[in-house]
């Protein structure tokens, strides 16, 4: 009987993320605007993984100064961040939490400038590192992961 | 150059050299009365606020300057044609030397002084800062009291989303000894981010009391606030709110001596007229203060500096 496995070919360049909470491989996908570069990704929902049950992994073909990766610590620092250089782990990424995310998320707040504005850039600011709380940089609303 | 979002904008040093000046001001108006001889303050007012657009008008008319009168409402401005607050700023920093910026929509001064080439001073955005008010709060209570340190002070009304208030905890938590009673109903609560991100991360004392009667002993400043229909979007939860409390000539007589009531105006009827020939309501000489503060603001914005 063949053993239901399901294989993804190496990149030669780019990064492989891995141990993101299962399900969020999407999220990332959008987060890190993906849709809009002209390269090859491959999401693996769901793998299996001892440390945490199921685990989604991503694999990006880039060169390796193409890409932002900071928000992945906004997103979730427990994200392990590989980058690949001639098909070979050559790092790993620390992931911190950035001091200010760019038109990654919104502000909810409906009497929020940003909500008018036009062309205006939602920007949060990391207001307390220690309960990772961010706040719109204009009307301080917090931003609320729910 | 320099903009006023926040009333933390400036450091506890830069506020006590703002307030000399606006005591000096006060003292020795005809020393300032030409500083700012051909300079021009546009007043760029989104919604209108009468008490808030002539103070800053007289302040800069007090430092011989001029106003341009901009607009007192979005409905008279370019704003109402579909106009950006970014592209706004950017016309009226050719015309004048400084702006005071009214909004309804929150952060939108900040908006403006990325793009401004002149000083920006927020004059209210939303629910959100009035650093001005808070400068001219600062400014009575170092009148009235001769101090901004070592206080209890009562915030009584909406504390919910008064804003003055707001503004006025996070100035007053970086001097010493200063302790807080917030008289409020339930429903007009200081919101769960001041209390925790402020008072209990500094470690300032407070307690919260629904009556003021109970508060009114303890205090040395009682600042009191009007429930402002326009925060709310029930016209039910207004109209049961806004009579909850009302400072009278009885309650004043529980009130020490030199206790101090201060209110931004305008008010409605949470200080009875009785009141007003108490030597210690002080909200209409606060209106004073204000124009001071502003005239030094002014000064400083432009870095003006009169010998």
């Amino acid at each position: 009987m063949l053993e239901n496995t399901l294989t993804v070919g190496r990149i030669s360049e780019g990064f492989v993320l891995d141990h993101i909470e299962a399900g969020k491989s999407m999220e990332i996908y959008k987060y890190l605007h993906l849709d809009k570069l002209d390269c090859c990704v491959a999401i693996i929902k769901n793998a299996k993984s001892n440390k945490m049950g199921k685990k989604d992994i991503m694999k990006i073909e880039c060169p390796i100064d193409f890409m932002d990766l900071d928000i992945l610590g906004f997103i979730d620092h427990n994200i392990t961040v590989n980058i690949i250089e001639n098909g070979e782990i050559i790092s790993k990424k620390p992931l911190t939490l950035p001091k200010k995310i760019k038109n990654v998320i919104r502000c909810k707040n409906p009497r929020c400038i940003t909500s008018i504005e036009q062309g205006l850039d939602h920007v949060f600011v990391l207001t307390d590192e220690e309960n990772q709380v961010y706040r719109c940089q204009y009307c301080e609303e917090k931003y609320s992961r729910r | 150059m320099r903009h006023l979002m926040s009333p933390l904008d400036f450091s506890v040093e830069e506020l006590d050299e703002l307030l000399k000046l606006a005591q000096d001001i006060e003292a020795h108006p005809d020393k300032y009365a030409h500083a700012c001889d051909g300079k021009k303050l546009a007043t760029l007012f989104y919604e209108p606020s009468t008490r808030t657009r002539l103070s800053h008008e007289a302040a800069m008319l007090n430092l011989g300057g001029s106003v341009m009168g901009g607009f007192s409402s979005a409905s008279s401005s370019s704003a109402a044609k579909g106009e950006s607050v970014s592209d706004t700023i950017r016309t009226i920093s050719c015309y004048a030397d400084i702006c005071a910026m009214r909004h309804p929509k929150e952060g939108a001064p900040m908006v403006a002084c990325q793009h401004s080439k002149i000083p920006v001073i927020n004059a209210g955005d939303g629910g959100h800062q009035h650093p001005t008010q808070t400068l001219t709060d600062l400014l009575t209570i170092l009148n009235v009291k001769g101090r901004l340190d070592n206080m209890t002070i009562g915030l009584c009304g909406d504390l919910k989303f008064g804003r003055t208030v707001h503004s006025l905890i996070t100035a007053l938590v970086r001097y010493t000894g200063i302790r807080f009673v917030l008289i409020s109903p339930e429903e007009l609560r200081l919101p769960e981010y001041i209390r925790h991100d402020v008072l209990d991360k500094m470690n300032i004392p407070y307690e919260e009391v629904v009556r003021l009667e109970e508060a009114m002993p303890k205090l040395d400043i009682l600042y009191m606030t009007r429930v402002q229909k326009e925060r709310f979007f029930n016209e039910e939860d207004y109209v049961r709110m806004k009579d909850f409390y009302i400072l009278d000539k009885e309650k004043m007589k529980l009130a020490p001596e030199d206790m101090y009531i201060l209110h931004p105006l305008p008010r409605v009827n949470e200080i009875s007229v009785d009141v007003d020939d108490d030597p210690r309501a002080a909200y209409f000489r606060q209106v004073q203060y204000g124009v001071y503060v502003r005239m030094a603001l002014i000064l400083t914005l432009l870095d003006i500096h009169v010998d």
